[in-house]
């Protein structure tokens, strides 16, 4: 069933596919624990083009990949390859899958990851395309989540920060209407969530609260995901510059929330956490970052064929 | 009402009921500047109980698919089609926006991966009314003024 399935966007993903993805990884990550390496993998190639640098993803891909007993090929920017004489994705796709098995991909541009899929034979996942999608970004999201709480229905969720360009909100926000939610948008005014989602996500039966003051609403999460505010996103710095440092998560302001509150954070960070959080028991980001090992190795295994 | 200033035609296609100023932008959609048979007429700001003013375009010995004229829905709604065959309306039918659109739209996001790569653009139509269309590739929504600026 998913041997040959391209990754590619959350909103291809039905609640069945989702969780599926989670209970495999979860599946995995036992695994692992017990006998320390897999060979699922074993004889298989990954392929990871990261047409621009993304640490993290292609670390984790490439972990991921080594854990199930496969290798890894590929570049991490894209002036060392052909793309800079001039050669279209096309070709390089339709070059790369000669010689792997599977396609890993971040492009600057939207909808790359969704041409490389109809181009190539084997299967291609999406490691992020510009600020279009990052869907195993938010597998891994809702992996966290469900690994801290045992579910994610009935869980009071804030997203904080950007909401306006975070892709990662964005895509997020879209798998939760899957579940029995109710979603808190903490942000500054002029990075509110667009008004296309808000209104997507009340269609959708979620009850959506929007707000700017997370000290009024921290007391009622269960969960608080903090974003950057990204520089590099707003078209006019004296625009950033109104709302850079607009949060700052540290343990004054937990005081106010629950006990089990959960804070998490796609990474990197600049100051919306404090690091005297970290040792926090709310912290729970850098088990996130852990997250996208086996959410990965599963859907590399799934898509592979050599996990069902 | 006024007689019409336009030549009736033996045989062809008439698209009445376009929306006053659309008329070249029909013509522009379905490639008809490029057509090398037969007439090519443009009626525009004509008087329509309908619609007030309207312009018709007809084309002679030249018949539209269903799905071509379909195109025809996203900037003119209320258009209606008539086959003409020997001066006689053989066939008539009111245009429908189509659920995918492909090859006559562009995205409107300029860093979407089909305005630098070779591929045709596609979309799917997300809502009629308003019209709202999804791009296939980006996924970014675009509503009925960008439609029209990306036709």
């Amino acid at each position: 069933m998913w041997k040959g399935k391209d990754v590619i966007s959350i909103r291809d993903f039905s609640k069945k596919d989702i969780e599926y993805v989670l209970k495999t990884a979860e599946n995995l990550e036992h695994e692992l624990k017990e006998k320390g390496s897999l060979e699922y993998a074993k004889g298989k190639i990954l392929a990871t083009l990261f047409f621009e640098p993304s640490t993290r993803t292609r670390l984790s891909f490439e972990s991921a990949m080594h854990r199930l007993g496969g290798s890894v090929i590929g570049f991490s920017e894209a002036s060392s390859t052909s793309v800079k004489k001039g050669e279209s994705l096309r070709d390089t796709i339709k070059t790369v899958e000669q010689y792997s098995d599977v396609i890993v991909i971040r492009h600057p541009k939207e909808g790359a990851a969704r041409l490389a899929a109809e181009v190539a034979d084997i299967p291609v996942i999406n490691a992020g395309d510009g600020s279009n999608q990052h869907p195993t970004q938010t597998l891994l999201d809702l992996y966290t989540i469900k690994s801290a709480f045992g579910k994610i229905d009935g869980l009071k969720i804030g997203l904080l920060g950007d909401l306006k360009y975070g892709r990662t909100v964005h895509s997020l926000s879209e798998a939760l209407t899957h579940y029995d939610v109710e979603l808190y948008l903490i942000s500054p005014e002029l990075l509110r969530m667009p008004k296309h989602i808000v209104e997507e996500l009340k269609e959708r039966g979620i009850k959506v609260y929007e707000t700017s003051d997370l000290e009024s609403v921290i007391g009622e999460l269960d969960v608080l995901y903090a974003t950057r505010i990204q520089k590099e996103r707003f078209p006019d710095e004296q625009e950033y510059l109104k709302v850079k440092g607009s949060y700052v998560i540290d343990c004054e302001v937990l005081k106010k929330a629950k006990e089990t509150l959960k804070v998490m954070h796609p990474l990197p960070r600049v100051d919306e956490i404090h690091p005297s959080v970290d040792s926090s028991k709310h912290a729970i980001y850098f088990k996130q970052v852990f997250s996208g090992v086996p959410v990965r190795m599963a859907l590399l295994g799934l898509t592979l064929g050599v996990i069902e | 009402m006024s007689e019409l200033k336009v030549t009736a035609i033996k045989e062809g296609t008439v698209i009445d009921h376009i929306p006053a100023g659309k008329g070249l932008k029909v013509i522009q959609i379905l490639k008809l500047d490029k057509l090398d048979g037969g007439a090519l007429l443009l009626a525009a700001n004509v008087h329509s109980k309908k619609l007030g003013k309207k312009d018709i375009v007809k084309i002679e010995g030249r018949f539209l698919s269903e799905e071509e004229v379909n195109k025809i829905a996203l900037i003119a709604p209320s258009a209606t089609v008539n086959i003409v065959r020997d001066y006689k309306v053989a066939e008539k039918f009111q245009v429908g926006i189509p659920e995918e659109i492909s090859g006559i739209l562009k995205c409107a996001n300029p860093n979407c991966v089909s305005n630098h790569e070779y591929t045709t653009p596609k979309f799917y139509v997300i809502s009629k009314e308003p019209l709202k269309v999804r791009c296939h590739y980006c996924e970014r929504t675009m509503e009925e003024k960008e439609i029209l600026a990306n036709l």
